[in-house]
């Protein structure tokens, strides 16, 4: 997997996914917990729906009037001495990035965990140029060493448990101790490994949480404190941002201070919370670039349907508690937006044409348990249920339409659909065996794979009520 | 009151029974049903697969049998979110705005069992008894969409008898999810053999809910496992007396 393309459809990535015991375990032990905590954290606020509401509204003004915004935070941004780029696809956006950090002559440069970033594949990207991109946040930077892609928002490591790092570590650090496997030991071996990269590298690339576009403000939301440094002590800096990303005004923030946090890491606020305003003479970086990239979301925010996919904050509430996701875990979405909501938005983003980004959209139960945990209200079932229909709609005809189409027409009426049921009750006889169906042909096939089927019984509903009614037909 | 039984394409043709007992339910209560035999599909399978014309057709035919119900009750959660919930909106997609409003017009009479009981007629006790150990599985679109909150615990807590067992992790998904289950084999039955495990937990004989798709999922995966313990839908066992049992 890299960027957004998957490698396979979802069925067939989650198989293999799926009967992997210890990654459903851990992933089990790990969403569980950070469901019961983000409950707690939610709980604690009486005006959490209100919220949720205003979080709503919040994006979709910003979003309805994108392009004013974008522009008002492009002048914004040059008034306080940064610098401005639009990128209409992933390799505008590279191209954009390897010029700046060509222009300086810089081999390597350090970078905050940024999802947009994976999304362009910017790290295999700067290694073609010869540049070497180093991950500072430490789940991003276990990805990174192990040669792995990221399996969850949040937690790009989700999928990795204790040992592995150890090894990993004690391989990749070359630390001269042989590291322990305390959480405390490995943290601190990639704490010396940071530090000296943080002192030395010249150039940082990051994402961004939130834009402001009347003062010109980024944002960087965070837990460890190493983006902060990529923040503050290189002499260039650049942000690749989704022009989603953009909010009219610095209040409109503060929805989003008190939504993400509690959705994401189930914490009343994170540790790290950084915010620049182009440049300050003397004091941070000296330069600064901000990439707006669009990738496809003008697309995307021109669907009525489809666009509410862009209120997402990208707190990961969807993915933990998403049945799917916790039995397949995030490679088998095979896109870096792994979860309900890359379910819904990889396959948009790729303006519906990759046909295996368009299983994901069948990749749901449509239980709705990441609608109720959206501080945005995205109504994600929603949105998959329209797209399986936009997937087919490009499909034609096929064997699953022709038989969908088959079982509208008996339907139509009320007695051809007590035909087809007698039909079938005919019909099923070599099928069932003591009293149950077993095994099922054809595309049913995957129903009878874990489950037994009740044969139709001798009698339909509406065979008994004709009999039961006195002046019925019978 | 007059009320209008949309027993529903699975119910007629898989589960007669419950269909059965719903009207045994509600003419217990001094209710008259009727059943307009030309009622099929809401068309929730057709739409959740992504074929919104067909479900359109066949939400289109529903409007048609149920224009004039007072109230229509359905022994179905998901199909009753369908044509209250998903109908409008995917009417509106096709530009179908007559149908949405139509659809719409009806939903304040669409009722799934459990809430047109404990909502709609204020009736926790239906005099019902089922001496049994059974296990409540709320059902996702039950739960989500419809929002029927603990009326059929109410219902349960009141049947003569009865053990009522608490599901741990009740508000998973069983993964059902229509042809998800087909499409997605190996996810769902992942799902279902937690969904499975939690049931046989409780040491329940029974797990009961309002909608027999789940149960029919559920159901055929402790089958196949030889557990034992069976599935049975809500309105069976709120129909079961001393005299006649349902389920």
């Amino acid at each position: 997997m890299s960027g957004l393309h998957p490698e396979q459809s979802f069925p067939q990535a989650a198989k293999a996914e799926v009967n992997n015991p210890q990654l459903r375990a851990n992933l089990r032990k790990v969403t569980t917990t950070i469901r019961e905590k983000r409950l707690k954290a939610v709980g604690e606020l009486p005006h959490w729906e209100e919220l949720r509401v205003l979080g709503a509204a919040t994006k979709d003004e910003a979003l309805a009037n994108l392009s004013d915004r974008l522009l008002e935070l492009e002048s914004s941004v040059r008034a306080r001495g940064g610098h401005v780029h639009w990128a209409r696809d992933a390799a505008e956006a590279r191209e954009l990035v390897a010029q700046i950090a060509r222009g300086h002559g810089v081999t390597e440069l350090i970078k905050v965990k940024s999802i947009t970033s994976d999304e362009i594949e910017l790290n295999a990207a700067l290694d073609a140029h010869g540049i070497h991109a180093i991950e500072t946040d430490l789940a991003e930077l276990i990805v990174q060493l192990s040669r792995d892609t990221p399996s969850h928002i949040l937690v790009p490591a989700i999928h990795r448990n204790r040992a592995e790092i150890q090894a990993l570590f004690n391989r990749e650090l070359g630390d001269p101790e042989h590291l322990s496997d305390e959480p405390a030991v490995l943290a601190g071996a990639a704490r010396r490994y940071l530090r000296q990269k943080f002192l030395t590298t010249r150039m940082a690339v990051s994402g961004a949480n939130f834009a402001v576009a009347d003062t010109g403000t980024v944002c960087v939301v965070e837990s460890e404190g190493n983006g902060r440094m990529c923040l503050t002590l290189p002499e260039v800096l650049v942000s690749v941002m989704g022009i989603e990303k953009v909010l009219a005004t610095w209040e409109d923030v503060s929805v989003f201070m008190e939504l993400l946090p509690r959705s994401s890491t189930a914490e009343r606020m994170n540790p790290y919370t950084s915010f620049w305003s182009g440049v300050t003479p003397g004091d941070g970086p000296q330069e600064f670039h901000l990439i707006l990239l669009d990738n496809g979301r003008t697309d995307v925010l021109a669907d009525e349907v489809g666009r509410q996919t862009l209120r997402c904050i990208r707190c990961s509430a969807c993915l933990n508690v998403c049945p799917v996701y916790e039995r397949a875990g995030g490679h088998a979405y095979g896109s870096v937006y792994p979860g309900p909501i890359g379910a819904v938005l990889t396959p948009q983003l790729l303006h519906m044409q990759d046909k295996n980004a368009n299983t994901l959209p069948g990749a749901s139960s449509l239980c709705g348990a990441c609608f109720d945990a959206c501080p945005v209200r995205i109504d994600i079932p929603q949105v998959l249920i329209y797209l399986r229909g936009e997937v087919n709609a490009g499909k034609g005809t096929t064997l699953e339409s022709v038989a969908m189409g088959a079982m509208r027409y008996a339907m139509s009426e009320g007695w051809r659909f007590e035909g087809a049921v007698k039909l079938a009750r005919t019909g099923q006889g070599p099928l069932v065996h003591d009293g149950q169906i077993t095994a099922l042909p054809g595309l049913l096939g995957g129903w009878t794979q874990s489950r037994d089927l009740n044969p139709f019984p001798p009698q339909s509903f509406r065979e008994w009520w004709k009999k039961r009614e006195p002046g019925g037909e019978s | 009151m007059k009320i209008d039984l949309f027993v529903t394409c699975l119910n007629d043709a898989l589960f007669p029974k419950t269909g059965q007992a719903t009207v045994a339910l509600l003419e217990r209560l001094g209710h008259e049903v009727r059943f307009n035999a030309a009622q099929t599909c809401c068309g929730q399978m057709h739409l959740n697969t992504g074929y919104r014309a067909d479900a359109l057709g066949l939400v289109r035919k529903f409007v048609r049998d149920f224009r004039d119900a007072e109230v229509i009750v359905l022994p179905s959660g998901s199909c009753a979110a369908m044509l209250r919930e998903l109908a409008p909106d995917a009417a509106h997609w096709e530009g179908d705005e007559t149908l949405r409003s139509e659809v719409q017009a009806l939903s304040g009479r669409i009722f799934e069992l459990s809430e047109f009981l404990v909502r709609k007629l204020g009736v926790e006790d239906v005099g019902a008894a089922y001496p049994h150990r059974v296990t409540y599985h709320p059902t996702c679109h039950a739960m989500r969409s419809l929002r029927v909150g603990d009326a059929p615990l109410r219902l349960l807590r009141h049947v003569r008898g009865l053990t009522l067992l608490e599901l741990p992790h009740a508000d998973e998904c069983c993964g059902f999810g229509g042809t998800f289950s087909v499409k997605n084999p190996d996810v769902s039955t992942a799902m279902l053999a937690d969904k499975a495990r939690h049931i046989l937990e409780t040491g329940a004989e029974a797990c009961t809910a309002g909608d027999n798709s789940c149960l029919m999922h559920i159901g055929g995966g402790l089958h196949r496992l030889r557990s034992g313990a069976r599935t049975v839908h809500l309105a069976e066992i709120l129909a079961s007396t001393p005299e006649r049992v349902w389920a």
